[in-house]
Formats: C-alpha cells, sequence, structure tokens
C-alpha cells in the first residue's frame, strides 16, 4: 500500500508545482509589461522635459519642422471623460443596484439582473457603432453643430459601457448590508425607502466606492468606442469639442511612428502615464474594498 | 459528414501552411490604394495563381516604416517620400497618378470651389456653408491623421500643411467616405478612386476631379501613387515578379477600372 501512497503524494505535489507556475507566469508576464512600459516610456519623458511633457497644450508629433509633445489636452480628457463616465454611470448604476438588491420582486431582479450582464458582454465596438449612427448625429442636429462627435459623446459611451460593473459591485454591496440593520431602521419608523438611502447605502459605501473606482478604470482604459464618437482632434477638452484621449492617441499614432524616433517614444510614454493613472485607480479599488472589509 | 469536414479543415490547414513564407507578397500602407491594389491582386492571380498578396492598410507612413524595418516586402505610399524616407533607403516607384477629390455629402448644394476657397474652409477661416453658396449650416472639416499621404499630399497642394483646423481626424479613407456620407455638414478629402456615390466630388478651380483631368494634369491636387522599397535589400522572387508586372503596361486597364490614372509611359 506505501506504493500507493507515495504516488498519491508524487501526483499531488506534481499539480501544486503546476498551479504554482500558473500563477507565477501570470504575475511574471505583469511585471514584464510593466517593466517594459517603464523602461520604454522613462526616455522621452526625460528628453521633453517632464514639465513639457504632463502640462504642454500642444499635442503635434508629426510636425515636421517643430513637433510638438504636450499631453496635458489628451490626458485631460482623459480625466473629463472618465468623471463624466462616472457622473452620469454611477448614480444610474447605483439606483439600478438598489432597484434590483432592495425593492424589486425576485422574478424582476433576475430578469433585469440577467439583461444588465448581457449589457456587460457587447463588445466595445459596437458601442460605438451605436453611439456613432444614433448618438453623435443627435447631437449634431439637437445643438446645431458642425459635428457631433465630442466628448459628451464619448461619456455618453463610456457611461453606458461602465454601467454593469457599476450596477454588479454595488448590488453585491448593498445585499451584504446586515438585515438587522433594516430592522432596526425601520422599528424606528422609517419608511422603507428612508431605511435604502439613509440606513444601506452608507453602510454600503466603502463597495460602492469601490464600484465607482472600478468604472474609472474600464472608462480610462477603454479605447475603441471612443475612437469612433470622439472626433480625434487634441484640443483642449470642452464638452462639445473634438477630443483624443491617452488611449486612442497611442491607438491613431502607433503605426506611423519610426521605430526608436522621439515620437514612438513618445507614445511610450503616454503609455506610461496611462498606466499610472489606472494603477492608482486599481490602488484605491484595494483600499476601498480593505476598509469595506475592516467594516 | 464529419469525416468530410474534417478532410476539408485538414486541407485548408495545409494550404495555410504551404502558402506560408513562400509564396506571398506582403504589401503595407496607404489606405487610399486599397482600390488599385486589389483591381492589381486580383489581375496578378490570373497569371500567377500560386502566389498571394497580403495586403494591409496601415497608411502611407506606417507602409513606408515597415519597408525600412522589413515588416513587409513592399510598401504602399500615397505621397512623395521625405527626404529623410530616402536618405535612410526608401525608393519609391510610380504606380499611377492619383487625384484627391473633395468631397461633401450628397445634399450639400455647393459643387464648386476654388483652391483658395478650400484653403480658407480648411483652415477654419471660413465655417459657414452660406458663403460658399449653400444653405445656412456649419461646415465640419474632416481630415486623415498626421501621417496619412492622403493629408500629406493635399495640405501640400493647398499650401496649409500644419495649419488645417480639423474637426475630426479619421484613420482611413473609408472612414472619411462614410463619415461625409452621414453628415450634410462635412467636407473631406479622399483619393479619387475611393469616391462612391454615397458622397459628391466637388470640382477645384472650375475642373471636375475625373480620370481624364487627373491624368491630364488638369485637376490641381494630384499625387502620386507609390511601390516603396528600400535600396540595397534584395526582393524576394514573389515580390520582385508582382513588382515586374505593376510596372508594365499591362496593368493599365485594371488602374483605369480602380479610378486611378496610369503614369504616361
Amino acid at each position: 500500500m506505501q506504493w500507493l501512497e507515495r504516488r498519491r503524494r508524487r501526483g499531488e505535489w506534481a499539480a501544486r508545482t503546476l498551479f504554482f507556475l500558473c500563477a507565477l507566469a501570470a504575475v511574471a508576464l505583469l511585471l514584464l509589461i510593466a517593466a517594459y512600459v517603464i523602461f520604454s516610456g522613462l526616455p522621452a519623458i526625460r528628453e521633453i522635459g517632464p514639465g513639457n511633457f504632463l502640462l504642454g497644450k500642444t499635442w503635434d508629433s508629426a510636425n515636421g519642422e517643430n513637433p510638438q509633445f504636450g499631453i496635458l489636452p489628451l490626458l485631460l480628457t482623459s480625466v473629463y471623460g472618465a468623471a463624466g463616465a462616472m457622473a452620469l454611470g454611477v448614480p444610474l448604476g447605483l439606483l439600478t443596484a438598489l432597484f434590483l438588491a432592495k425593492a424589486a420582486p425576485k422574478g424582476v431582479a433576475a430578469a433585469v439582473r440577467y439583461l444588465v450582464r448581457l449589457l456587460a458582454g457587447i463588445p466595445s465596438v459596437v458601442c460605438g457603432l451605436v453611439g456613432m449612427t444614433v448618438f453623435v448625429p443627435f447631437l449634431r442636429e439637437k445643438l446645431d453643430l458642425p459635428a457631433g462627435d465630442s466628448l459628451l459623446a464619448a461619456v455618453a459611451v463610456l457611461a453606458v459601457m461602465i454601467l454593469p460593473s457599476v450596477v454588479e459591485l454595488a448590488e453585491d454591496a448593498l445585499a451584504a448590508v446586515p438585515r438587522s440593520y433594516e430592522e432596526a431602521s425601520l422599528a424606528l419608523g422609517a419608511t422603507e425607502a428612508e431605511t435604502w438611502f439613509r440606513v444601506d447605502l452608507p453602510a454600503a459605501g466603502s463597495g460602492i466606492a469601490a464600484a465607482a473606482a472600478l468604472g474609472v478604470g474600464r472608462a480610462m482604459g477603454e479605447t475603441m468606442a471612443i475612437l469612433m464618437v470622439a472626433g480625434n482632434v487634441a484640443n483642449m477638452p470642452g464638452p462639445l469639442r473634438s477630443v483624443r484621449f491617452l488611449t486612442t492617441g497611442i491607438a491613431m499614432e502607433m503605426g506611423y511612428a519610426a521605430a526608436g524616433s522621439l515620437r514612438q517614444r513618445a507614445l511610450f510614454s503616454i503609455a506610461l502615464v496611462l498606466f499610472i493613472l489606472i494603477l492608482l485607480m486599481n490602488i484605491l479599488l484595494h483600499l476601498a474594498r480593505g476598509r469595506g472589509k475592516e467594516g | 459528414m464529419g469525416k468530410r469536414a474534417a478532410a476539408f479543415l485538414l486541407a485548408l490547414l495545409l494550404a495555410g501552411c504551404g502558402g506560408g513564407t513562400a509564396r506571398t507578397v506582403e504589401l503595407d500602407g496607404s489606405t487610399a490604394m486599397s482600390g488599385v491594389v486589389a483591381a492589381l491582386q486580383e489581375a496578378f492571380r490570373q497569371r500567377e495563381p500560386g502566389i498571394r498578396i497580403n495586403c494591409s492598410g496601415s497608411g502611407s507612413g506606417a507602409g513606408i516604416e515597415g519597408v525600412l524595418e522589413g515588416r513587409c516586402d513592399i510598401g504602399l505610399s500615397s505621397r512623395e517620400l521625405t527626404e529623410e524616407e530616402a536618405a535612410r533607403g526608401a525608393v519609391g516607384r510610380m504606380l499611377a497618378l492619383d487625384g484627391i477629390a473633395v468631397i461633401v455629402h450628397p445634399d450639400n448644394p455647393v459643387s464648386a470651389l476654388t483652391r483658395e476657397q478650400l484653403a480658407a474652409v480648411f483652415t477654419g477661416k471660413i465655417d459657414r456653408w452660406t458663403e460658399q453658396g449653400g444653405e445656412d449650416r456649419p461646415v465640419a472639416v474632416y481630415g486623415r491623421e498626421a501621417g496619412s499621404g492622403t493629408r500629406t499630399a493635399f495640405e501640400a497642394a493647398l499650401g496649409v500643411t500644419d495649419r488645417c483646423a480639423y474637426r475630426n481626424e479619421y484613420c482611413s479613407t473609408g472612414d472619411v467616405v462614410g463619415n461625409v456620407a452621414a453628415n450634410p455638414n462635412a467636407i473631406g478629402y479622399v483619393s479619387l478612386s475611393s469616391v462612391n456615390g454615397t458622397v459628391k466630388a466637388l470640382s477645384v478651380d472650375g475642373v471636375r476631379c475625373r480620370l481624364d483631368t487627373v491624368r491630364d494634369g488638369t485637376y490641381p491636387i494630384c499625387r502620386p501613387f507609390l511601390l516603396v522599397t528600400r535600396e540595397g535589400t534584395a526582393l524576394s522572387e514573389e515580390a520582385g515578379a508582382f513588382l515586374d508586372f505593376a510596372e508594365s503596361e499591362e496593368v493599365e486597364p485594371y488602374l483605369a477600372m480602380a479610378g486611378a490614372a496610369a503614369q504616361a509611359w
């Protein structure tokens, strides 16, 4: 019987090693990408100067005589775009989550939840297509603009795209609020709606913050959908102006940049800035969740 | 049924492998040239059925970079090479002459502009169609992204290099056509070979943008379609065969079919 035991143990060891190697590969890939982005992104920032790079208001990388590598318009567009998507998507997502977690009859909640998940599965290029063929012409006609492609159109598309993850995380957080909190509130004479807003929302605060942070990360990283509706000119952002995001800036120019040229290295620097922004968002997300667990 | 499907898949797989590196020619570059290249591909396939032509459209600048860095066999450029590109060994062979058509929405009553008017529109000095005899609508200037051969050639022809005030920038010729067709305020520029019924091409300085006016040089906004190779780098046998074919007189009818004027032989 001893050989059987030994064989079993060996199998066990092999499985553990395999899992460990897989986990290691995932971590190694992350480190590799991080290292690559940092090492290829830093030189151009040093050459252009961090101030000129981050605060320069003109991005004109292909200008033959005097190329300009200021990413402030792109950076602000990404920040405003994510913030705008939050301003639209978080309230909508939060109220949907309240409905699903507290107010809706079970059958209705299940159906709505299923549909929201379907929304999450819609490829970003399809979201962009709908935005481009429906919302962009709508904006143009209603506001008498030359063209409807704008920051506002991008914000609307982004808001739709972050909605599912906001709903899902916020619903989890709301469902985790102990029933006793609500019972105490109801026993004191509060109505159900009062209880949802005054008790459940504050109690689920950290989970909701996590939902918002995840949404910001998503919005910052999105490329394809906004490439189709934003107009893609590197203007300083305004709601009805044509704008270029950090992500779309890289996507549009990478093919043109000669290997090793300052232009290509500057695009890597944009990638580095984007990487850091999204890293910050993830750290915030982690902190918000951690605090939630302690509570 | 299952067996037959499996055999078919296997055959596909083998064909894929067999065609791999040895019998293909990789082209990359100008999206404006895609129509012309598609016509050449079709014609070349009849002559050399064993050779496959793969064509990617990532823009003139990117195509020239691709050749210089060895990522493709032949680059497609819809503008003259820059001094820097030539210094790095890029050699352009003229395939055809192309007109850059200025396009508007078919409902736009404006049908002719002068070069001065175009320059004023594209630099943003004129921003309503009324000033050009059109309806009272704002003008939406659509252009291509920096690096596009069409953009470089168009801006140079109007003398407005790097001074255009674009409302929107698009990444391909097809994007510009599609978006101009969708917006009655829009004005854009694309290769004559890509103009279709969904948009209207304007006359420039009173000359309509057509194959014959491009060929005889009366249409003012023209540029070359170049096949780009790298000096000192030997072409593969297949790429050489394609280049010889593209430079022969045989291609003239195909070029004309695709809307580009063959160079004078």
